[in-house]
């Protein structure tokens, strides 16, 4: 079988074709970060507008780069998500899936980036313990099977992406900030400044992040007051600060998570999970609790095709299909989706790859 | 000729299929459900009328102006399945698509369409009747305050959509109605989509599907954070 993904959710074209022989045949991604960039963030409307010029014409491009017109199944990112920009991939795929008479599959968003690690030669097998990071999103599950997921933890209020963001813009990064707080936190000095690590001195798997950017910014204006500041040397070091107090909190949650379910697999998925000081960190407390860590390739750590034409054809290859209509779900519980029996094999047999 | 249309900019929900001189429509009134309604209608029509997709020579949707979000429902399900069925497409402005359907159920053959366009603006463009029965505008469509519209010259102009309602005094001010003046309630049709596109595509107008684009009019839809502070 072979699924053609589009993903829209939100400030990316994603398209990609996963196939049951060959594996992954291709992706393409067209990002818009440059037409939000100047207004400090992702405005809706223009997503919209921009995704419904680029989904045809990266399907078009990819479909000629894997030199076959044929697609056995369509999946379409269906929420979390912005509606305006779900519903130009949705209305695309489901109606090109009815006009080729090939069954069409509404994609979570989340269980695309949740098994994007499945991508992978060496992917992780069922069951594992998932750090879902991303812009909006920072969450532990508990995931049996696809399909079969059991919420651990979730974001009380600012996703771990989202605090990177915002407290990328006080420090005068421009947008996406993320990266590139990573990457100025890099020239920071690790002992200058020490931030709370939010949540971890309770039980529980929950995550608070808004207050690490209100510790940032009170941290700034300190210094700025300052007589002899080093501005750019005092923002890399509060970039250091934070990106450890982020990071060591994450870590700290997932070492319970995984000590709590005596599952030794952790999978890291989301945006937020292309961070190296992340993936260096909780890839070291997993060999401590002698088990393993899995990531996504850095490519589809952010939002992309790629995971929603695999998660996708694992519920288009088990039978599951939509009625002939589409529509967005701007907020979905990962929990209440249907699994997927039986248990196929996630996609770990060497045939599956190329 | 055989082409299969849609619409779904504003309020309804409607698909026809032309085949040569008959028509058939499916027309529902179901604001914010053209994702659920519109696929059905469609394989409904072909099915009924025994044809596939692949018979047809062309599609055509309501290219707007009107809801951003209903213009993109019928854009984006038009490039599915023109992509899907490799056909073309015709795209046709829902504010001639509307002057039609004021022709062709009650005759008027100058008309004046608006659609509210919130923030206090129209959608706004002029037709008159051609002698082949068709609707042709007058002036380029615009998205502007209804006290600062286009006047078109001369009299016995007809008002039809929903910025008639809004803003009917406004409007009535600018240009010189006949009798009976305006209706606020009409919408617009499919059926209209379709026979507005047939004349379209034997003049050349069919686009590769991912040139089946809505057209906004309303272009300015974010501030920057620049133009905010100023
Ligand atoms: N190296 C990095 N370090 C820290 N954060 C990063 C890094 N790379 C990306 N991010 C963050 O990842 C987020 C984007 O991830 P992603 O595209 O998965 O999120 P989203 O799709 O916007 O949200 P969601 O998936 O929850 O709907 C942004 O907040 C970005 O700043
Ligand atoms: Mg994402």
């Amino acid at each position: 079988m072979r699924v053609l993904g589009i993903e829209t959710s939100c400030d990316e074209t994603g398209v990609a074709i996963y196939d049951s022989d060959q594996g992954l045949m291709g992706h393409l991604l067209h990002s818009q970060a440059a037409l939000h960039a100047e207004y400090g963030g992702v405005v809706p409307e223009l997503a919209s507008r921009d995704h419904v010029r680029k989904v045809l014409p990266l399907v078009r491009e990819l479909l000629g780069q894997c030199g076959e017109e044929r697609i056995d199944g369509v999946a379409y990112t269906c929420g979390p998500g912005l509606v305006g920009a779900l519903l130009v991939g949705a209305g695309i795929g489901r109606s090109l899936a009815w006009a080729r008479a090939v069954p069409a599959i509404g994609v979570h968003h989340m269980e695309g980036h949740l098994l994007a690690p499945l991508l992978e030669r060496s992917g992780p097998a069922f069951p594992f313990v998932a750090l879902l990071v991303s812009g909006g999103h920072t969450q532990l599950v508990e995931a049996q099977g696809v399909g079969r997921y059991h919420l651990l933890g979730d974001s009380l209020d600012d996703a771990a992406g989202e605090a990177f963001d915002k407290t990328a813009k006080l420090l005068g990064l421009p947008y996406p900030g993320g990266p590139e707080l990573a990457r100025l936190a890099l020239q920071g000095d690790p002992d200058r400044f020490r931030f709370p690590r939010p949540m971890t001195d309770r039980p529980g798997l929950d995550f608070s992040f808004s207050g690490l950017k209100t510790f940032a910014l009170n941290t700034l204006k300190r210094g700025l007051s300052e007589a002899s500041v080093e501005e750019v040397q005092l923002k890399a070091d509060i970039a250091r600060a934070f990106e450890e107090a982020v990071v060591d909190t994450l870590v700290i949650k997932c070492r319970r998570a995984v000590r709590e379910t005596g599952i030794p697999t952790l999978v890291l998925a989301g945006g937020v999970s292309a961070n190296r000081s992340l993936r260096r960190r909780i890839g070291a407390m997993m060999v401590e609790q002698g088990g393993r860590a899995f990531y996504p390739r850095p490519e589809f750590c952010t939002d992309n095709g790629a995971m929603i034409a695999y998660a996708g054809w694992q519920r288009l290859r088990a039978g599951q299909a939509e009625p002939l209509k589409f529509g967005a779900l701007p907020r979905w519980p990962l929990e209440t989706l249907p699994p997927v029996t039986p248990d196929p094999v996630p996609g770990r047999s060497g045939l599956l790859y190329r | 000729m055989k082409l299969l249309a849609i619409e779904t900019a504003a309020e309804a929900c409607s698909a026809a299929l032309l085949i040569d001189d008959d028509i058939q429509v499916r027309f529902q009134v179901e604001p914010r459900r053209q994702s659920e309604l519109i696929l059905p209608m469609m394989e409904e029509l072909l099915s009924e009328a025994g044809y596939t997709l692949g018979q047809l020579d062309a599609l055509a949707f309501g290219r707007g102006p009107g809801s951003f979000t209903g213009v993109r429902i019928a854009a984006g399900v038009i490039q599915g399945t023109a992509f899907g069925a490799d056909l073309p497409v015709v795209p046709v402005s829902t504010l001639a698509a509307l002057a039609q359907r004021a022709f062709r159920e009650q005759d008027h053959r100058a008309i004046l369409s608006a659609f509210d366009a919130r923030m206090n603006e129209v959608y706004w463009g002029g037709f008159r009747v051609n002698d082949r029965g068709l609707v042709t505008p007058i002036f380029d469509e615009q998205v502007a305050a209804p006290e600062a519209v286009n006047r078109p010259g001369g009299d016995g102009w007809y008002g039809v959509g929903s910025g008639w309602g809004a803003y009917a005094e406004q409007l009535s001010a600018r240009v010189s109605l006949g009798l009976p003046g305006y209706n606020p309630e009409l919408l617009c049709s499919a059926h209209d989509v379709a026979l507005l596109a047939a004349a379209g595509y034997q003049a050349g107008e069919a686009v590769a599907a991912e040139q089946a684009l809505p057209v906004y009019l309303r272009d300015q839809v974010a501030k920057k954070p620049r133009e905010v502070r100023t």
